[in-house]
C-alpha cells in the first residue's frame, strides 16, 4: 500500500473547490466543476466549461448511445469517469457532412457513409483522438463524464451563469 | 567567456572562495554563494541588490529555460523575472514591485532571446551542484544545492519539455512513457491504474484510431511544474503537468489561460500582475475548471503531487489583443 492516495473525481463522488475573493469579481475566474456540470446535463449535451477565442473545452455527460457526429478538425476526448466505446467511420464525403472550414462537431443525418475505421474503449483517464474527417459515436457502457477539446460549434452550449461561482 | 551557439555569455572566472562564477547580463550582475543568489543593478546612481535562496532561484530559472520563457511573465519572486516578447526577452528587477518602480529604483533591460537563453543556461549549469535536481520536489532531491561549488547535474537541467505534434503515441510523434524508456511511475502516483484503452483498428486505419492512458502518462512524469503537450487542436494546446510543493515562479499571464484540475488539489494565490497586490485564492479539486485572467499573476501550492491540465491558446496575436484592450482580460461575460 502506497503512503499516497490519488484523488480523482466521479459523477457520484466529487468535491467542488473554493474561490476566495480578496479584491476581484468571482465571475472573472469562470470557476466550475466538470462533474457538477455533467451531473445536471442531458446525455451528450456539450457544455462549454472553458473558452479561449474560438477554442473550447466541453464537459459531456456520457450516458447511453449518442448520435453520430463528424468534425473537419481533430478533436480529443478524455474520459474522466465511466466507460465509453467510440466507433469511428471514415466518411466517403466528409465535405458534405462537415465542410473543411466548419468549426466544432456537427450531427450526422442518419448513418454515416464510409468505411469502418474501428473502435476504442476508454476508461477513466484514457484519451482518444477523434480524427478530422471521421464520424464518431459514443456508447457509454457505464455512465460517465468526458472532457472534450474542440472548437466552438453549433452544438456547443454556453450556460455560464448556471455552472459558475458568482 | 564561453561561447554557446555563437552567443557570448559574460562570465567571470570561478571565485577563489566559492568556486561559482559571476554572470553579467546587460547592467545586471548575478552571483551566488553558499546559500544565496544575488542580483545587482544600477539605479539612480546606487547599486541595488536583491537576494534569493539559491534553491528557489534555480527552480525558477529552470522553468524559465525549459519553457523557453513561456507566455508572458515568469516572476522568480516579487522582484526579479522575465517577460517574453517572443524573439526578445526582458529581464527586470523591481519593475513589478511598486515601492521600487514608483521611485525609479527598478531596471528593465531587453535582450535577444539567444543571448539571455545562453546566459541562463550557463548560470544554471554553474550554480547547480551535483545531486540537486531543480525539477524535482524537495522530497525527491537532496540539499546538495547548499555550499560551495561541487560538481554539476547537466543531465537534470538538460531535460527537454515533451511536446507532441498531435498526440503522444502516434507514429512519428512524442513517445508514450514506460518503465523501459526511463519513466517509472512516480512514488506519489503508485495507485494510479496503468491499464491501456482497447484500440481495435481496421486494416489501413492503424494510424488514425488511437488512444492512450493520459493519467498513466502523467503518473510517469519525472518533473514537477513542467507542462508537456499531449493534444493539439489548431492553436489549442492541452499541457498537463504534475505538481508538488510550490510552483517555483509566479506566472504573469499575457493571455487568459485555463486550469482543469485532474486529480487531488492545488491552492492558487492570485495577485495583480503589475502590483502584486492580492486578488483571490482558488482552491481547485479534481474536476474543477478555472480561468486565470490576462491581468494577474499566480502561484500554486500542491501538498500532494497532483495532475493539472493547463490549457493554452498559442495564437501569436493574443498578447497584443489584450495589451491594446481589444480583448478584455476575462474570457466571458455572464
Ligand atoms: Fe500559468
Amino acid at each position: 500500500m502506497s503512503e499516497f492516495q490519488t484523488v480523482f473525481g466521479s459523477l457520484n463522488d466529487y468535491t467542488k473547490g473554493e474561490l476566495k475573493i480578496i479584491n476581484d469579481d468571482p465571475k472573472h475566474y469562470v470557476f466550475s466543476n466538470i462533474f457538477d456540470v455533467a451531473s445536471k446535463s442531458k446525455p451528450y449535451e456539450k457544455v462549454v466549461v472553458a473558452i479561449n477565442l474560438e477554442y473550447v473545452i466541453e464537459a459531456v455527460r456520457a450516458e447511453g448511445v449518442s448520435d453520430w457526429y463528424a468534425v473537419a478538425h481533430d478533436e480529443f476526448a478524455i474520459v474522466m469517469d465511466g466507460e465509453v466505446r467510440i466507433d469511428l467511420v471514415k466518411l466517403d464525403n466528409p465535405n458534405a457532412v462537415a465542410p473543411a472550414d466548419k468549426q466544432g462537431a456537427v450531427k450526422v443525418k442518419g448513418e454515416p457513409v464510409g468505411k469502418k475505421m474501428g473502435h476504442i474503449v476508454c476508461k477513466r483517464g484514457h484519451q482518444a483522438l477523434l480524427p478530422a474527417g471521421a464520424a464518431y459515436r459514443f456508447t457509454a457502457t457505464k455512465t460517465g463524464v468526458m472532457m472534450m477539446q474542440t472548437v466552438l460549434g453549433d452544438l456547443s452550449v454556453q450556460k455560464w451563469a448556471e455552472i459558475c461561482y458568482k | 567567456m564561453s561561447a554557446a551557439a555563437n552567443v557570448l555569455v559574460n562570465a567571470s572566472a570561478p571565485s577563489n572562495e566559492t568556486g561559482y562564477r559571476t554572470f553579467t547580463l546587460g547592467s545586471f550582475k548575478i552571483s551566488r554563494d553558499e546559500y544565496f543568489v544575488h542580483v545587482t543593478w544600477p539605479a539612480k546612481g546606487q547599486q541595488m541588490k536583491h537576494i534569493m535562496s539559491a534553491d528557489a532561484f534555480l527552480r525558477a530559472m529552470m522553468r524559465d529555460v525549459a519553457w523557453g520563457f513561456f507566455y508572458g511573465w515568469v516572476n522568480f519572486d516579487g522582484m526579479v523575472g522575465t517577460r517574453n516578447k517572443y524573439g526578445q526577452v526582458e529581464f527586470y528587477a523591481g519593475r513589478y514591485a511598486p515601492a521600487y518602480h514608483d521611485r525609479g529604483l527598478d531596471l528593465v533591460e531587453t535582450f535577444d532571446t539567444p543571448l539571455i537563453m545562453a546566459t541562463f543556461k550557463a548560470i544554471l549549469e554553474d550554480f547547480t551542484n551535483k545531486g540537486f535536481d531543480p525539477f524535482a520536489a524537495p522530497d525527491e532531491t537532496g540539499s546538495s544545492w547548499v555550499g560551495k561549488k561541487n560538481g554539476s547535474n547537466t543531465e537534470a537541467i538538460d531535460r527537454q519539455r515533451q511536446a507532441c505534434k498531435r498526440m503522444p503515441g502516434l507514429p512519428g510523434d512524442a513517445e508514450l512513457r514506460t518503465d523501459s524508456n526511463g519513466y517509472p511511475v512516480n512514488r506519489a502516483f503508485a495507485d494510479v491504474v496503468q491499464d491501456a484503452p482497447e484500440v481495435h483498428a481496421e486494416a489501413g486505419f492503424e494510424n488514425d484510431v488511437h488512444a492512450m492512458n493520459l493519467f498513466a502518462y502523467l503518473s510517469r512524469s519525472d518533473v514537477t511544474w513542467n507542462p508537456s503537450v499531449t493534444s493539439v487542436c489548431g492553436r489549442s494546446l492541452c499541457c498537463p503537468t504534475t505538481e508538488e510543493y510550490i510552483l517555483p515562479i509566479k506566472h504573469g499571464n499575457d493571455r487568459v489561460e485555463w486550469f482543469v484540475q485532474l486529480s487531488d488539489e492545488i491552492e492558487w494565490e492570485v495577485e495583480d500582475k503589475l502590483t502584486g497586490l492580492p486578488r483571490a485564492k482558488a482552491i481547485m479539486k479534481a474536476g474543477d475548471v478555472a480561468a486565470m485572467p490576462a491581468n494577474i499573476r499566480h502561484q500554486g501550492f500542491s501538498k500532494k503531487r497532483s495532475m493539472l491540465l493547463v490549457w493554452e491558446n498559442a495564437t501569436p496575436e493574443l498578447p497584443e489583443m489584450y495589451e491594446s484592450g481589444k480583448l478584455q482580460p476575462y474570457p466571458v461575460n455572464f
